[in-house]
């Protein structure tokens, strides 16, 4: 396999967009901290807990995003087409950013629950969908460690990708079921969209904004370290026969 | 569906069956397994009311945890000689491979089922009651057509050595959630644990059955490509 020659001459991840790009998230994330930590007011109820969900509310945000862009670019490599491969790196890449994100999720929304609701986990409907979507793509990043050439890596892949879209919603509605037939009476609302002052608004805007830049950023790098990757593995493959052959020697050069 | 295509995966899953009754693999290690893991459940729950009252769910349970098994071996013999590989060289249809598989493993599991329900009043004291005889038996087998599609999809991917065994129960389990909440609330239902009415079973069974037949559309389609190598 030959690398295309617009990979081969790109030797780092960073290009002038890409630093701009950083640069811009860096300050927005800064912007962030300024408004969720210093200028939003604490909570009536939630007190300063409330400032969790400026982290919280993004990553949740940028979590799903990413099990979106992976779900249509699981489309985009089987149904296109070329089969581009390029695809395949950016939702691989795109499902590792919403896997750690996920659990950044899960672990900001135990701390903002143990303070809140006094507790840890809640067995919410939402909750548990979460937790099962977070387990379900850990699964399919171990999928895409499978061994097998690039092709059947991405195809493979991409139809556990796109399965996934037919199995969350079945998971979400049967979890959706089992917790509104058991839930014991509770005053607990996990919805916080309710009365939200301006300010407090405007931070989670930042925070949103903020982080989707940040995903984009972090999508670039590691697509294109995927993409490194695999070109690495072919010139490590194109060295290793080149070796293997100067060992033979000129004169017995039989193949 | 052509009819050559259901011939086909009849004749996939009769191999399948014929395989297990000269090999007795499953009757043999799987069915002693799912009846230890009941006699487990009550080493950690205690005797007594709360073993009656979670019986449903530690028989689903146990049947997911047989299941991998089931799943492990109906693509081990697959795997062993190349058997998947002689399949495709010969042309079979993958949706009809997927098909005749997934029944197979229906049927294996129906039997485990069956006998799980069985131990469950012997070990657990549950009582099953006529009116819910139907309720039962619906559930139980939409349950298992569900459970048998989804181990075929992911069992297929996960045979085959280095490093694969071991993925099984991570792709399968967080998607069984379905089967498990449905098929227990369902069972609860037929048994009248906690005095739910028979009635307040089916549309769990209606949630199964939706479960089944997208989890066995989609395992269809995306079969092929995940047998591949």
């Amino acid at each position: 396999m030959t690398p295309s020659p617009q990979t081969s001459t790109r030797r780092a991840t960073g290009t002038r967009a890409t630093r701009v790009l950083g640069i811009v998230t860096l300050v927005m994330l800064g912007w962030l901290g300024l408004f969720g930590l210093v200028l939003s007011p604490a909570d009536v109820d939630q007190g300063d807990a409330v400032r969790i969900m400026y982290v919280h509310v993004p990553t949740v945000w940028l979590a799903y995003l990413a099990f979106i862009v992976t779900a249509v670019c699981s489309a985009l490599y089987l149904f296109g087409k070329r089969h581009s491969l390029g695809f395949d790196r950016v939702a691989g890449a795109s499902a590792e950013i919403g896997v750690v994100f996920m659990a950044l999720t899960l672990i900001s929304g135990s701390l903002w629950g143990r303070i809140t609701w006094g507790v840890y986990w809640q067995w919410d409907a939402r909750l548990t969908t979460t937790a099962l979507l977070f387990v379900t793509y850990i699964g399919y990043l171990a999928v895409r460690g499978l061994d097998g050439t690039r092709e059947r890596r991405a195809r493979r892949s991409a139809v556990i990708g796109l399965l996934a879209v037919v199995e969350i919603p079945l998971v979400h509605w049967s979890v959706r079921l089992w917790r509104s037939l058991h839930q014991e009476a509770t005053i607990l609302d996990t919805d916080l969209d309710v009365d939200i002052d301006g300010l407090m608004l405007f931070s989670l805007f930042v925070g949103v904004v903020a982080f989707t830049l940040l995903f984009v950023w972090l999508l670039l790098h590691r697509s294109r370290t995927i993409a490194l990757d695999d070109l690495l593995a072919d010139r490590g493959i194109d060295r290793a026969i080149a070796e293997r052959r100067a060992e033979v020697g000129p004169s017995g050069g039989s193949s | 569906m052509s009819p050559g295509r259901i011939r086909l995966a009849r004749r996939l899953a009769a191999k399948d069956l014929l395989i297990e009754r000269r090999s007795r693999v499953l009757v043999n290690q799987v069915l002693p397994f799912s009846g230890l893991v009941m006699v487990v459940f009550a080493f950690a729950l205690g005797t007594g009311g709360v073993l009656e009252r979670a019986a449903p769910g530690l028989v689903w349970l146990a049947v997911l945890f047989s299941s991998l098994s089931t799943v492990q071996r109906s693509f081990g013999l697959e795997t062993a000689d190349g058997a998947m590989e002689s399949l495709r060289v010969a042309g079979v249809d993958p949706i009809a491979l997927f098909l005749g598989k997934a029944a197979a493993l229906a049927i294996e599991l129906l039997v485990l089922v069956t006998v799980l329900l069985g131990l469950a009043v012997v070990l657990y004291g549950t009582e099953p009651r006529a009116e819910g005889i139907v309720l039962l038996v619906t559930t139980a087998i939409s349950a298992t057509l569900g459970l048998a599609a989804l181990g075929t999809i992911y069992g297929g991917l996960a045979a085959g050595g280095s490093g694969r065994e071991t993925l099984l129960p991570l792709l399968v389990l967080p998607v069984a959630a379905p089967v498990l909440i449905g098929a227990t609330r369902g069972v609860e239902a037929a048994l009248g644990t906690d005095r739910t009415a028979v009635s307040e079973g089916w549309p769990w069974v209606g949630l199964l059955l939706v479960f089944a037949v997208a989890i066995g559309v989609g395992g269809a389609l995306a079969f092929g490509s995940l047998i591949e190598d």
